[in-house]
């Protein structure tokens, strides 16, 4: 489904990514970790294109994605989320999610001015997609509030069902579990599995926290230094000696 | 953006508080209209004119938040569209002999293709940048305007003296009353329309945009096109509100469009409150009347007084008056 070929990234004479290749089959969870620095931030954003690599393709669906621009990736079915918390924060959250559904509705500006009635079956096409996110992600108690106020945990919530409104094939999801306690990463791993379960999307997740890797994906990647040094499942990764050496230093 | 987000309704509100400050805030705009709808049939002439003036300074500050209020690009040039939209008029009925009602509308198509071109370069700027940019737009219009290649159509420094027209239809209204229906007509529909407009698809990508425009890309919002479109709209208003004025002064001249007029705007938009669109209304009389009020307390130092009432209405009103309304709906409901 997603292939990423020989990616390299250098900012100045920092070599971030050097010859990254790997791919995800549709509907399967794939865990990318790594070490702080070793370039996964920096591949993320060249999957939503906010970066371009100077060598190396990436193909989604058989496609090259690196002819689309940034704003475009979400429509050909890529969501994503961010590291750190990207909301609107000044709308509510239903606004936001009914942002994450920009590109799976169609509209234009005079339209929207004048509320001609396309615009408004578009709208209300949107609002059922949103109204059943909120029940699948049990926001609709702070539907209505604004994002500036809510906790951590919530945002994280409504920053996943703005990334679903858009009905994406691939889900990339950068770090969801950073800032979570131990039982809002619990029920983190249980909706990535839900979603790729009931929903049928391949999720690419990037994570610090072991755990939640190792007990949701079906394969992970590891990188260190911007190289790739191990992929397999789970259990294959985590007997890996090299695995070891990255993550614990050369004594052990 | 503070004043944006003090105007955000707080956490934790419930159902019947919202319907009843609804209600509250339903009737307030009634009042308003009511008010808005009869006072000239009561007014002399002068204040009739200084009322329309006040609906077509809010028509522009209008312009001027959606631009900055909801999608968070600064104008410091907003002047410059309001002087486009006026001279089109002017020359549109001085030299073309077309009639006032036809140039508004071709005035607003006037500035919102010029806003969209002016917006397109300067989507590179960001913030402070784009202040800068626009500020240097306020700064050559009305030398521009002055330029003697322009100044078979422009009438150069002695400007476009225009006819003031009657009220059609043998309506009993004097041409002042008459030219304030058309104001608050237009504002009217241009408020309907920028009220759909924040409230759709197209107006969340607008604020999606200011909130956070990394994001706003990722969930396939086109960043460029809806900020060249949304200067482009804003534009539009402004351009409207010149070619209104031009109509009611019955005079446009290049130094009635000074940077003084583009700063005005902006104190129009903080006073009514960044973000909330009824408080053009606000804003527009601010510009009108407080320069009077300043002057009528102390001629000699009427800027001073004018620095000292603003000074006390920020102090009041920290969120200008949209702020203010928010927090006196939320200490109703807490009552």
């Amino acid at each position: 489904m997603l292939s990423v070929k020989d990616v390299a990234v250098r900012f100045g004479g920092i070599k971030a990514l050097d010859g990254i290749s790997f791919s995800i089959r549709q509907g399967q969870i794939l865990g990318l970790i790594g070490p702080n620095g070793a370039g996964k931030t920096t591949l993320f954003n060249c999957l939503s294109r906010l970066y371009t690599p100077n060598s190396g393709d990436i193909l989604f669906q058989g496609q090259s994605l690196l002819h689309r621009p940034a704003h475009q990736v979400a429509a050909v079915g890529i969501g994503r989320t961010f590291q750190n918390l990207a909301s609107f924060s000044n709308l509510s959250v239903r606004d936001n999610i009914r942002i994450g559904a920009h590109c799976a509705s169609r509209g234009d500006m005079i339209s929207d001015v004048l509320r001609l009635p396309w615009s408004n079956r578009e709208e209300a096409r949107v609002n059922g997609i949103v109204d059943e996110l909120l029940d699948y992600l049990d926001l609709n108690a702070v539907a209505d509030e604004t994002v500036s106020g809510l906790p951590f945990g919530t945002l994280k919530r409504v920053e996943l069902a703005r990334a679903l409104a858009s009905c994406p094939d691939l889900l990339l999801l950068d770090e969801p579990a950073g800032g979570l306690n131990h039982d809002e990463v619990s029920e983190l791993g249980d909706h990535i599995r839900r979603i790729r379960d009931e929903r049928n999307i391949t999720v690419l997740l990037v994570e610090h926290h072991m755990n939640l890797v190792m007990s949701v994906s079906d394969m992970v990647v590891v990188l260190n230094f911007g190289r790739k040094i191990a992929e397999g499942t789970p259990g294959e990764v985590q007997a890996d000696p090299e695995v070891i050496r990255a993550y614990l230093g050369d004594s052990h | 953006m503070t004043a944006q987000q003090d105007i955000a309704l707080p956490a934790g509100r419930d159902k019947t508080a919202d319907r009843k400050s609804g209600t509250a805030m339903l009737l307030l705009s009634i009042a308003v209209l009511a008010v808005l709808f009869l006072c000239p049939l009561f007014l002399k002439n002068f204040t009739v004119f200084q009322l329309t003036m006040m609906l077509i300074y809010a028509i522009a500050i209008m312009g001027l938040n959606l631009l900055t209020g909801f999608n968070g690009q600064f104008s410091l040039g907003h002047g410059a569209f309001y002087a486009i939209g006026a001279y089109t008029t002017a020359i549109l009925m001085e030299h073309f002999g077309i009639a006032y009602g036809w140039t508004i509308p071709v005035a607003g198509l006037v500035c919102f293709v010029s806003g969209f071109l002016f917006g397109l370069p300067a989507l590179r700027l960001e913030s402070i940048y784009l202040a800068l940019a626009t500020f240097s737009l306020a700064i050559a219009t009305p030398q521009i305007l002055k330029l003697s290649i322009l100044e078979e159509w422009t009438g150069g420094v002695q400007g476009i003296v225009i006819i003031k027209p009657d009220a059609p239809f043998g309506l009993p209204l004097s041409q002042d009353q008459w030219l304030y229906y058309v104001t608050l007509g237009t504002g009217l529909l241009l408020y309907w329309a920028a009220r759909n407009l924040v409230r759709s698809r197209s107006g969340r990508a607008i604020m999606a945009i200011r909130d956070n425009p990394v994001a706003a890309r990722s969930m396939g919002v086109n960043v460029s096109l809806y900020k060249a479109l949304t200067f482009g709209v804003s534009a539009l208003f402004t351009g409207v509100a010149g070619a209104l004025a031009a109509i009611v002064v019955q005079f446009v001249a290049p130094d009635s469009f000074t940077l003084v007029l583009s700063i005005a705007l902006l104190v129009g938009l903080v006073v009514g409150g960044v973000g909330w669109l009824p408080g053009a209304l606000a804003g527009g009389a601010f510009i009108v009347f407080v320069p009077n009020i300043a002057e009528e307390v102390s001629k000699g130092l009427s800027g001073a007084m004018y620095g000292l009432i603003m000074i006390l209405l920020i102090y009041l009103m920290p969120s200008g008056a949209g702020g203010l309304i928010r927090t006196l709906a939320d200490w109703q409901k807490r009552r």
